[in-house]
């Protein structure tokens, strides 16, 4: 009980100084000394206005200070599948890669469907390292018939729901999923994808499935089911729909369509959808199969485009982690999904900032502000005084090679492995405390 | 990816004087005459899938030239009890297979295992993927009949989007500068085959695909694979079977092929399958000097 009410205590204050701030919802890019105290940020004056004695000082000098990172698409395998991941272990993985808060992903064994779930997935014993912001199931066991309890699961907790894997396909059942998110100011999460169309599919439809002697999924099976749903949120009024990992140029034109229009539509895209395309699969190596599949070139163009121009609002990264045995194997049978908490960064300014010369703040804004805003994650996503004291720190210049043997997810599914990068994480802070010093 | 030496995943990544030279020592290789070449080594046949051309031609290349054989079948084996690829491919190896030659209802399995196990890997078939034997076999029995692939023009007809073997012939003959037409309906030819390698053009007519054409390779609607495509066959038959009179608007020497099981009726009518200008029974044949060259040369032994 002691050590418990110890934890509970507030930690010192904590000075982070000569760094240069980017908080993209305050609209700050310059140099800044952030002072975080009782697990909020105290004060953000220029560098060493901040006067008085504090415990504790971190060195930011050379680094880039942002509000704590935000991953709305996360699946951290609890309850049910510790073989692949743990609590402990994927939020170890999440503050290597500089979040400071993850949201998890139902498809659970069993299906976070319930209240009780929920809250099991937020009691301290879980061990989580930041913060875990429970999605909930849409309907009940995901299967796509009864809606869950909306309102329970926003008490006990839950930021959205969703059927990620397992998309909510009858009209009807999307209608009355996006009328009472809309009541409730409730997004609801969409896995955009036509099923019916992608039976026994293992990659997408196009010259490299026809060569390789893989059924394709085609891109409409994306496009399609996005294209309706953007439609009923626009007649839906207060309706959230919220786009996962979208992967496809004309899904994007429908999201671009539902903006327009003023609908509460908001998408994210993944870092391996911004970086590869199906023609970098050789081999059958399954660490290239996930599912959205990697796409056509012209797609990934149009995701280059859609992040330049504010059609996406946040990079996730579908962090789906699986056992060496689950993957190595016939490709057709091998499980969907890589890991990707710790390569996002890094591929984000290696592609978008080096390479497609997107401003390192607009950057930020896809791993803080944005996300903050699609689940209303409050006080996070910035660091105005007040807000939680949530940070990432990294440097943006910083050359390494990403070796998966080292990453400190339980597992290893990732096409990255060996890839030099620029962009690191140097520090992770969750509530004012520094969970990852690297 | 990196497989064993003498391991044969595939016609798209060989080189087109490899194959050349598989396809000299073939024609040494002689069922008739045993060379003992491999004498003493275990050939390890692991069959995922219904086979009888493919598995008895490797059967009887293996033992021609002095190996042992032993044939493993999904059915009746470990891997009906869930044993996965990579550990039935630990297994044999452990049992000593010198050669695994795999036969595989997905695409890219015997990748999976040639990445994996440090034993030359043949694919016997891998899924709608490639069939490189069969291709070798087939180039060997038109340079038998045309001597040379200069000049030549191949017409394969019929459900090209669920088979191997086209996509083997395409990359194998593309090498060779032949000119190849792919005809059949969309659900079966899909505008993005023409990809596959330089020199392929499509149609939708049958007449189109034969003018001029010295060799006709037919394929095997396969009703096992369709899985939710929906094809007329009255219709089929109507538009792309092969019968005399269409036979007739290939060149007077035309051949045809077609690497079985055929049925008589529908992708061919009886009086083709039986006529002088066809090749069928002569491509099985051909199968097992192929395949002697295609395993002596995963010993090493191809000289």
């Amino acid at each position: 009980m002691t050590e418990k009410k110890r934890a509970n205590l507030p930690p010192p204050g904590l000075l982070i100084r000569g760094g240069h701030l980017i908080d993209p919802a305050a609209r700050i890019d310059a140099p800044m000394d952030v002072l975080l105290k009782n697990g909020r940020v105290a004060e953000v004056a220029p560098p060493s206005k901040i006067k008085g004695s504090v415990e504790e000082k971190f060195d930011a000098r050379g680094l880039i200070v942002a509000p704590g990172f935000i991953d709305l698409h996360v699946h951290l395998r609890e309850p049910g599948q510790t073989h692949k991941e743990t609590i402990p272990t994927g939020t170890a993985a999440a503050a290597a890669g500089g979040f400071a808060s993850v949201c998890t992903m139902p498809n659970t064994i069993p299906v976070i469907d319930s209240a009780e779930w929920v809250e099991w997935l937020r009691e301290p014993e879980r061990g989580a390292v930041v913060n875990v912001f429970g999605i909930a199931a849409a309907t009940e066991a995901s299967k796509g018939l009864v809606l869950t309890d909306f309102r329970a699961l926003q008490i006990a907790g839950a930021i959205a729901v969703t059927d990620d894997g397992k998309p909510i396909l009858e009209d009807a059942i999307m209608r009355e999923a996006l009328v009472l998110g809309g009541e409730l100011n409730f997004p609801v999460v969409q896995h955009a994808e036509d099923t019916r169309m992608t039976e026994n599919c293992a990659m997408h439809a196009g010259a490299q499935s026809f060569r390789l002697g893989l059924r394709g999924m085609p891109a409409a099976a994306e496009a399609s089911i996005v294209e309706r749903d953007v439609h009923l949120a626009m007649q839906i009024p207060n309706a959230r729909l919220h786009v996962a990992h979208i992967s496809t140029a004309d899904a994007l034109k429908s999201v671009r369509r539902g903006k327009r229009a003023k609908a509460r539509v908001t998408a994210e895209v993944t870092p391996h959808h911004f970086t590869l395309t199906d023609d970098d699969m050789r081999d059958y190596d399954s660490n290239y199969k996930m599912n959205p599949p990697l796409r056509s070139a012209s797609d990934l163009e149009a995701i280059l485009v859609a992040l330049a121009d504010g059609t996406l609002d946040a990079i996730a990264t579908d962090h789906a982690p699986h056992a060496a045995h689950e993957k190595e194997m016939e490709f057709e049978r091998a499980a969907f999904g890589i890991t990707g908490l710790e390569t996002a960064l890094a591929l984000a300014i290696t592609r978008l900032h080096r390479e497609k010369r997107i401003p390192l703040a607009r950057i930020v804004e896809l791993f803080t502000a944005g996300p903050a805003r699609c689940f209303d994650l409050r006080g996070r996503g910035t660091l105005v005084r007040g807000s939680v004291a949530d940070v990432t720190v990294f440097d943006p210049k910083k050359k390494w090679t990403f070796d998966r043997t080292k990453s400190l997810s339980k597992s290893k599914n990732t096409p990255f492995d060996g890839w030099q990068m620029t962009g690191r994480v140097v520090a992770t802070i969750v509530g004012g405390k520094i969970v990852y010093f690297g | 990816m990196n497989p064993a030496r003498g391991s044969l995943l595939g016609i798209e990544h060989l080189e087109a004087s490899e194959i050349l030279k598989i396809l000299k020592f073939a024609r040494r290789m002689n069922p008739d005459k045993p060379r003992p070449l491999l004498k003493g080594k275990r050939v390890l046949l692991l069959f995922y899938e219904a086979s009888t051309r493919t598995r008895s031609s490797f059967e009887i290349a293996a033992k021609s030239l002095g190996a042992h054989t032993v044939l493993i079948q999904a059915v009746g084996s470990s891997i009906e009890k869930g044993e996965s690829l990579l550990d039935t491919g630990y297994t044999v190896r452990a049992v000593g297979a010198d050669i695994i030659v795999i036969r595989h209802p997905n695409a890219g399995a015997p990748h999976v295992m040639a990445e994996h196990i440090d034993v030359p890997v043949i694919n016997a078939g891998d899924g709608l993927h490639e069939h490189p034997s069969q291709a070798l076999l087939d180039a060997f029995t038109i340079l038998r009949n045309k001597k040379t692939f200069k000049g030549l023009q191949v017409a394969i007809v019929g459900d090209i989007f669920h088979s191997r073997v086209a996509r083997s012939a395409c990359h194998l003959l593309s090498k060779f500068g032949v000119k190849i037409i792919l005809c059949g309906p969309p659900e079966l030819v899909p505008d993005v085959a023409i990809t596959l390698a330089p020199g392929i053009r499509g149609t939708r007519h049958m007449e189109d695909a034969l003018r001029g054409t010295d060799v006709v390779m037919l394929l095997r609607v396969q009703k096992e694979r369709l899985a939710g495509l929906r094809i007329d066959l009255p219709e089929y038959i109507a538009r792309y079977q092969m019968n005399m009179t269409r036979l007739k608007l290939a060149k007077k020497d035309a051949i045809v092929m077609h690497p079985g099981p055929i049925i008589r009726g529908l992708e061919l009518t009886s009086e083709v399958a039986d006529s002088q200008q066809a090749r069928i029974l002569e491509e099985v044949h051909n199968g097992v000097p192929t395949r002697m060259a295609i395993l002596a040369r995963a010993m090493g032994k191809m000289r």
